[in-house]
């Protein structure tokens, strides 16, 4: 199986979580270990993903646990019609 | 030659290697028996422990909603106004599906709901509902420095993250978040978000490919920068 930038390109994702088939994943880190733009474009997906999915990325607000269970606590304790 | 491999970070190995790996399901399953023996007793009258139900998905709801909303303020109120709506309902969640992901859905319908509110109907225009991939171009350099995970104490590297995920679609923003920033797996995102898993494999490929494009010119400068000042602090010595 012999592939192309464009098609390595196309299965970035898939690559990145392990969904795509053996016989195209050996093509793929074939062409990657001899392609060094479409390695950095690996590499770098990569990298920017761990960055977005790391807890210091996106901060809650100060004060967000507290606010959301005093709140939740008031409409808890409003009893309900049936009740 | 050396350095055309690919750097393998381990979380990101750890998926790649495992997938849907029998340890995360067996945690999942645990979590799931832990939870609906939870939610019996909050049924059951002892409604205090939906308090601590709710407290390790509370963040990623309001990082959900804001992702939708991109207002902190209204991605606060929906994030309560989620978790009492959860509460009030407890009683028709049947398991089908995880309660954190049927909590999860219960917040981006909030969010949807109220970004029509006050922006109109801007989700699911056509053009994102097509199962194409479309020609996405990476952004396309001949090598790449791997930046670590400790440089996001750097608030410039938090905020070029922020700005970029910004400038993406609403709908590949909220596959984006559900998938890499909650962890969820395709299936689970699909059911958050009421899509088909094609539907969410492509968004995410193009949330993907989108950040890729905006972030890798930026960060690659400032790549530059970091290591003229480590060159620079060497040579201070």
């Amino acid at each position: 199986m012999k592939i192309d930038c464009k098609h390595v390109w196309s299965q970035v994702s898939e690559y990145i979580d392990g969904r795509v088939m053996q016989e195209e994943r050996e093509a793929i880190e074939r062409h990657l270990a001899n392609c060094r733009h479409c390695s950095a474009v690996m590499d770098s997906t990569r990298n920017i993903l761990v960055l977005v999915g790391d807890a210091r990325t996106f901060e809650v607000p100060v004060g967000f646990g507290e606010r959301l269970h005093k709140r939740l606590q008031q409409s808890m304790d409003v009893p309900e019609p049936d009740e | 030659m050396q350095g055309f491999g690919v750097s393998i970070n381990t979380e990101m190995n750890a998926r790649i290697v495992n997938g849907d790996d029998w340890e995360r399901n067996a945690a999942a399953a645990e979590t799931s028996a832990r939870e609906a023996s939870v939610i019996a007793r909050i049924l059951g009258g002892e409604r205090e422990l939906f308090h601590e139900l709710i407290r390790p998905y509370e963040r990623g709801l309001y990082v959900a909603a804001n992702s939708i909303l991109q207002n902190e303020a209204d991605a606060e109120d929906v994030a309560q106004e989620s978790v009492i709506k959860a509460y009030k309902g407890l009683k028709s969640f049947r398991g089908d599906a995880k309660f954190s992901t049927w909590l999860m859905a219960i917040t981006l319908n909030e969010a949807r709901s109220r970004l029509r509110q006050t922006k109109g109907d801007q989700l699911d225009s056509l053009d994102d509902c097509a199962e194409d991939r479309g020609d996405y171009t990476p952004s396309v350099l001949a090598d790449w420095r791997y930046i670590p995970s400790e440089q996001l104490e750097r608030k410039e590297l938090r905020q070029a993250l922020q700005e970029a995920m910004a400038r993406i679609s609403p709908e590949q923003r909220e596959v984006l978040i559900l998938r890499d920033v909650q962890g969820m797996s395709i299936t689970e995102t699909a059911k958050a978000t009421g899509l088909n898993e094609g539907l969410v494999k492509v968004r995410l490929f193009r949330a993907r490919l989108s950040m890729q494009k905006l972030l890798v010119p930026q960060l690659a400068l400032k790549q530059r920068g970091l290591m003229g000042w480590l060159t620079r602090k060497a040579g201070g010595r």
